[in-house]
């Protein structure tokens, strides 16, 4: 794990998850980026997902 | 009339994409509306409401499901809708379909994949975001969460986190960063320098960084902490850790920091730790009292522009300046002059649409000198909130990008069509005289911001008939950047748009112009 300081003498390399444009960003400035294809948990169905999160706690 | 509905389970698409496909489907020629969206119990009720999703159908559908809908005045229309839609899936899946693509299903095989990621964009909706995030740092990675709705309790909890590793926890709310030279989010493409810049305010960022970029000045690193890090409840969690960072880094020699006014009790915090960060300083927090931000090594700035030009004043050894224009007097009183001529009576209001809630502030601050109280869904003194978001009342700006108006609706920055349909609804209003804009470019903006904001003026001017309008911009990005400022300014000119080179410069001439009335 790399401080804030050694960031910054670091090459990024970047995981993107949400909004595509920000994934093709990093290629357009030739950073090395993966992109998440993210579903919404549980097909987004708030009671499941509470069931989720009790289940990981 | 004719509804089309088509339901496609587990296709999950994010939503600028999507609005971005639903905003081309609504220009083809009998298409009434149209909505490519996600099947969540918001989106579902938008759709229920503009009548082109049945409630039976809706019952059924999931937010993981892709819900097509269509009103159009005939079959054709729908087809054509359809036969876009298709093609426009086609562009994407082939835009991202080449080697240097990867892509991952988790967050666990996309660390695989990349082999020790170090940083991490968030964007996704808000009530997942916060989990996203922390699964990032815990995978080591610094992060910038972009996105917004995050409560402020898991705000808290994420930075609490970030500040025990020693890592970057930029938002929730978080549109900007610039680090090792990467543009992040909504940001501009700019040299690298000398210049190491803190801000809680993201368009306020852009603009600091684009005109410093265009005087000659580089950024070392440009950390953004979300608007909410320095309320009381979230103490400045961030900025304090980011500025010790920018403190130790020997790339940093000036240190800017931009934002509203912070609460008291974060404010006294900030100043004690600029104070004794052993560099000099450019404190911009816009509206503050510039006796609170004293300190032998702190300039204080009371514009976006004058910080950046503070901030290169003192990065290249020389004692700071500030400067009203850019451009000749001659040039800006010829300017004003020509505009109030023709003017009728009824007009003597401006109206500022934006699509920067910095920009915004910052124009209004400037404005209210010249014209008193602006109206505003982001008034400056609660007494000129507007009643109603809807209707402008006498003199009124209004941030575009509040929550009010990006409900179901992609950005202003990504999408102009709100901005387009309240420039012509203000041409109509025979009060208005002036219309103020602003237009931001860079990575996640809109392709072309100023030749759509060109086409509203046209329509403005053909809607307020034989009454002129003014029409005062400032275009924030740079020439590096994808839509290329020169070029933007110039669309913006050929449309008989007053052009100045920053918002505070166009926030003066359209002051001008008001005071000469």
């Amino acid at each position: 794990m790399l401080t804030i300081n050694e960031l910054f003498h670091a090459q990024l390399k970047v995981v993107n998850v949400g909004l595509e444009s920000f994934y093709e960003a990093m290629l357009d400035q030739n950073t090395p980026a993966c992109h998440i294809d993210w579903k919404p948990p549980a097909g987004g169905d708030p009671r499941l997902l509470e069931i989720l999160a009790k289940l990981s706690r | 009339m004719i509804a089309y509905n088509e339901i496609r389970q587990n296709a999950y698409y994010d939503s600028v994409t999507l609005m971005l496909f639903s905003s081309k489907l609504g220009e083809i020629p009998g298409v009434r509306e149209a909505a490519v969206m996600m099947g969540t119990d918001h989106n579902k009720s938008l759709m229920m409401n503009s009548g082109i999703l049945k409630s039976e159908d809706a019952e059924k559908i999931t937010a993981n499901d892709l819900v097509i809908g269509v009103l159009a005045e005939d079959q054709s229309a729908v087809d054509a809708a359809l036969a876009s839609l298709a093609e426009q899936f086609e562009n994407k899946k082939q835009s991202t379909a080449g080697d240097e693509h990867l892509r991952a299903k988790t967050m666990d095989s996309a660390v695989k994949k990349l082999g020790e990621p170090n940083f991490a964009i968030v964007s996704l909706p808000g009530k997942y975001a916060g989990t996203e995030a922390m699964k990032a740092m815990e995978n080591g990675m610094h992060v910038l969460l972009f996105s917004d709705n995050v409560s402020l309790e898991k705000e808290i909890e994420l930075k609490d986190y970030a500040v025990e590793h020693n890592l970057l926890m930029m938002g929730p709310d978080c549109g900007t960063a610039i680090i090792n030279g990467v543009a992040l989010g909504f940001a501009n493409i700019v040299r690298q320098g000398n210049i190491g810049i803190v801000a809680a305010a993201g368009t306020g960022l852009q603009e600091v960084t684009v005109i410093i970029d265009r005087l000659g000045g580089g950024i070392s690193q440009a950390l953004g902490t979300g608007g909410r890090d320095v309320k009381e409840a979230v103490g400045g969690r961030m900025m304090l850790l980011a500025l010790e960072a920018l403190k130790n880094d020997p790339r940093s020699e000036v240190i800017g920091i931009v934002s509203k006014p912070p609460a008291a009790s974060v404010m006294e915090k900030i100043v004690a730790s600029l104070k004794d960060c052993g560099k000099p300083v450019v404190a911009c927090f816009l509206g503050a009292d510039s006796a609170l931000i004293e300190g032998d090594n702190i300039v204080s700035a009371s514009t976006l522009e004058d910080a950046a030009t503070f901030m290169v004043d003192l990065a290249q050894g020389k004692k700071v300046e500030s400067c009203e224009f850019t451009v000749p007097v001659e040039q800006v009183e010829s300017a004003v002059k020509e505009a109030v001529a023709g003017l009728q009576p009824s007009q003597k209001y401006i109206r500022g649409l934006y699509s920067g809630g910095t920009l915004c502030s910052e124009a209004m601050l400037i404005l209210e000198k010249a014209v008193g109280g602006i109206y505003s869904n982001i008034a400056l003194d609660k007494k000129y909130a507007l009643p109603n978001v809807e209707e402008s009342v006498e003199n009124t700006l209004l941030d575009m990008g509040d929550d009010y108006f990006t409900d179901g609706m992609p950005h202003p920055m990504i999408d102009v069509r709100l901005r387009v349909e309240r420039i012509k609804k203000e041409a109509a209003d025979p009060g208005t005289a002036v219309i103020l804009l602003d237009c931001v470019l860079g990575y996640g903006c809109h392709a072309d911001p100023a030749g759509a904001l060109a086409q509203a003026v046209a329509e403005a001017r053909a809607i307020a008939g034989d009454r002129k309008l003014v029409f005062v911009a400032s275009v924030c990005g740079t020439d590096a950047d994808q839509q290329r400022r020169s070029e933007q300014e110039e669309k913006l000119r050929a449309a008989g748009v007053i052009v100045m080179p920053s918002n505070a410069q166009a926030s003066r001439v359209a002051a001008r112009i008001l005071s000469a009335i």
